[in-house]
């Protein structure tokens, strides 16, 4: 009982956050910036802030993780981190010689009011960026908003590297947001079985669930190019997969490049999937292959078959914003019962859209931004659910109230796989159908008296 | 040790009225140390003779955090200790922060250690408390009695009042004190009347009269303290008779800021409403 002392009367919190449902900018700033071929992320503050965020992209990914610091010292922190910051571009590339270095700041350096802008140009002007080398910047503090907020932010800053383009390249972009690398190269496959030419930014496939063959290459083959993200104002459309982490970038590429833009939710479950698939049909100009029907055909199969295990089963479910809007969805589609969802990141939006979604439960249901873990548990002791789907955190609420736990969101730091085995699409749907079986069948199996303990399901 | 931080609106003459004040305790017998707590480094200039004071952030910008005592404070007239706390150029980095940073590398240093021998250290601090950083001064443990320098000009008695704020603030949870109002005056009408009806007011006292003297513009051209440039003129005097009071000073109080219009009142009351 490592969480005993939550009571299960609610009381209302102003100022006390417990058991967090997020974390800093920069984490999500650093994830989206490696999803760049040839990046080195740089965190502009004190080491201490560079080393948290590798170590935790670190523990879910299970790679190494290289991103630089600018090292604010007392001094830094009073003269302001401008010559810390020209030193370290200039070290970087010198020592390191990536394509890119994406900055981003930390709250230090956001409150003693480092102008990232002015520093980036000043490194220009003195030649202090090598020719054909870039560096982009966001602002990354991270008591605004959370991890999805930073992620944001330095898709944006990516989106920003669009030059003006004279005709269209006939390409179309798309914006996972933040998702798995494997699943980001599901969506690569299935935009490629749909006949659609994209640019996937970031792409994090190919750099965070890279091969061991032994020999260490500080930057993996995978990511989108500069030159790639330079040539996304031509394209013909934006499909931006999530409001919170995507449709900033796609917004700036729509009004400054004229790049139509659609936000999507994230392609998880059936309908979403749907969706997503229909919306690469339309803006590519193509038909929906046989094969991704046959895929969709096999999802729907496994729900009608196991069905009676999904009904009315209750679940409690923590995560991201875009996460849990489409994976709460796809619960409602198969009769499951989303009853307390709770993401850390703000936005009265999230509330209003899971509301809509839950509308036909017929149960009551909670939801919270900005909301902590902490009540997730105590909604849980109130109303007790029959799953719970959350990160790695998840598992000491799942221990106090024995419950089942599927692992899915970030970050994942006590189970494998994540990285490997997608949740998008229509393949991912059955993934996740199969996990959402296994831990409830499983506890059915461990519950069963004899009498009863089942052969076949 | 007692400790002072001087503070008042903006171009009101701390800096000055400060160096010649401490002159005067100097001149006593009194061993100071001053502590310039403005980016601006120029809270010593009188006591040094011109700015020749290399600020403790530069002192550790430079050296890293290496740094010795004798390093960052320089002898000064009559036995003083001066020290600039220094702090970014304007428009960049933290200036608050860099307060904050050198008076924790003071006390770290020793400087205010009973071995130094100090009878005074005088906070000289920027004209407004903008941020925490320029409240370090008063925070507890810190300077202990506050005079606020001012005038009888609408603006200066509404900088004073604010100051009373922060210091009613601090005053609630620590020791810091207010030791009274330093007139500093600009020639307004009244002006000796309505500063001692404002301290009235607040419930302190206002502890000295400095008249205005051309001799104080004759002295900083020299970059000395009146004192040291003219012993006999009569603002020397009013330098010696500020010194003495301070020095003598028994009243400390938590002072009770006025409202808006209570002050505006006070304008009204004694026939003006400069601004």
């Amino acid at each position: 009982m490592l969480l005993r002392h939550t009571p299960k009367e609610i009381s209302e919190r102003k100022a006390l956050m417990i058991n967090p449902a997020k974390t800093c900018q920069p984490i999500g700033a650093m994830y989206a910036a490696l999803g760049i071929h040839g990046c080195l992320p740089h965190s502009h503050g004190s080491q201490g802030c560079c080393a948290y965020h590798r170590s935790t992209l670190t523990r879910h990914y299970k790679e190494p993780i290289s991103a630089a610091t600018s090292s604010f010292t007392e001094g830094s922190s009073v003269f302001g981190g401008q010559a810390n910051l020209l030193q370290a571009i200039n070290t970087i590339f010198t020592v390191y010689d990536p394509e890119i270095i994406a900055i981003h700041t930390t709250c230090l350096s956001e409150t003693i009011g480092d102008d990232l802008p002015q520093i980036l140009k000043k490194s220009k002007d003195e030649a202090n960026t090598p020719e054909g080398k870039m560096v982009i910047g966001a602002p990354t503090p991270s008591y605004v908003g959370s991890h999805v907020t930073g992620f944001s932010n330095m898709v944006k800053a990516m989106a920003d590297m669009a030059v003006p383009a004279t005709k269209k390249n006939g390409k179309v972009n798309v914006i996972p947001g933040w998702v798995e690398p494997c699943d980001m190269e599901e969506i690569k496959r299935l935009a490629a079985m749909v006949g659609v030419d994209i640019t996937l930014f970031p792409d994090t496939s190919g750099v965070l669930n890279g091969p061991l063959s032994g020999e260490y290459t500080m930057f993996p083959k995978g990511g989108t190019t500069v030159a790639e993200l330079q040539g996304c104002g031509a394209a013909i459309g934006t499909l931006a997969l999530g409001e919170w982490c995507s449709a900033d970038a796609a917004r700036l590429l729509d009004t400054k490049h004229k790049v139509p833009c659609r936000v999507l939710d994230m392609p998880f479950g059936l309908k979403a999937t749907d969706r997503f698939i229909d919306a690469l049909r339309t803006v590519g100009g193509t038909s929906v292959p046989e094969e991704i029907s046959d895929e969709r055909g096999q999802l729907v199969d496994m729900i009608s078959d196991m069905h009676q295990y999904f009904y009315h089963k209750k679940v409690a479910l923590v995560g991201d914003p875009d996460q849990l809007i489409a994976m709460t969805e796809f619960l409602v589609s198969i009769d499951m019962c989303p009853i307390h969802i709770v993401t850390g990141t703000p936005g009265k939006k999230f509330e209003k859209r899971i509301k809509e979604i839950t509308k036909d439960v017929p149960f009551p249901v909670n939801v919270k931004a900005w909301g902590d873990m902490f009540l997730l548990h105590q909604w849980i002791k109130n109303e007790p659910v029959d799953l719970l789907i959350g990160n790695t955190y998840c598992k000491y609420i799942a221990r106090d109230e024995d419950l089942p736990l599927v692992r899915w969101g970030f970050p994942i730091l006590d189970r494998q796989g994540h990285q490997y085995f997608p949740t998008v699409g229509y393949k991912g749907g059955l993934r996740i159908l199969e996990k959402i079986l296994s831990a409830l069948l499983d506890r059915t199996d461990r519950d069963a008296p004899e009498e009863k303990f089942e052969l076949v399901f | 040790m007692r400790k002072v931080a001087i503070y008042g609106k903006g171009g009101i003459g701390k800096s000055t009225t400060t160096q010649n004040t401490v002159a005067g305790l100097a001149e006593m017998g009194r061993k100071v140390m001053v502590v310039g707590c403005d980016p601006k480094a120029d809270s010593t200039r009188l006591l040094l003779g011109g700015l020749a004071q290399k600020s403790v952030l530069d002192t550790l910008r430079e050296e890293g955090e290496d740094v010795e005592l004798d390093d960052i404070r320089k002898p000064g007239y009559g036995n003083t200790w001066c020290v600039e706390s220094g702090g970014p150029e304007p428009g960049v980095g933290c200036a608050g922060r860099g307060i904050i940073t050198s008076i924790n590398m003071l006390e770290s240093l020793g400087a205010y250690e009973a071995s130094e021998g100090l009878d005074y250290a005088f906070y000289d601090v920027l004209g407004d408390v903008v941020c925490g950083g320029f409240a370090m001064p008063i925070r507890d443990g810190k300077a202990e009695e506050i005079y606020i320098v001012c005038s009888g000009e609408m603006m200066a008695m509404y900088a004073a009042n604010n100051i009373c704020k922060g210091i009613m603030k601090f005053a609630q949870s620590g020791r810091v004190r207010l030791g009274g109002l330093i007139c500093n005056s600009r020639n307004v009408d009244n002006e000796k009347e309505m500063i001692v009806e404002l301290a009235k007011k607040i419930g302190t006292q206002m502890i000295y009269f400095v008249p205005r003297h051309n001799d104080v513009q004759r002295a900083e051209i020299n970059r000395k303290t009146v004192i040291e440039w003219n012993p006999e003129v009569s603002q020397a005097d009013e330098y010696r008779g500020l010194a003495k009071a301070i020095d003598q000073n028994t009243n400390f109080v938590i002072p009770r800021p006025l409202e808006m219009e209570e002050l505006e009142k006070l304008l009204m009351d004694y026939g003006l409403m400069e601004a």
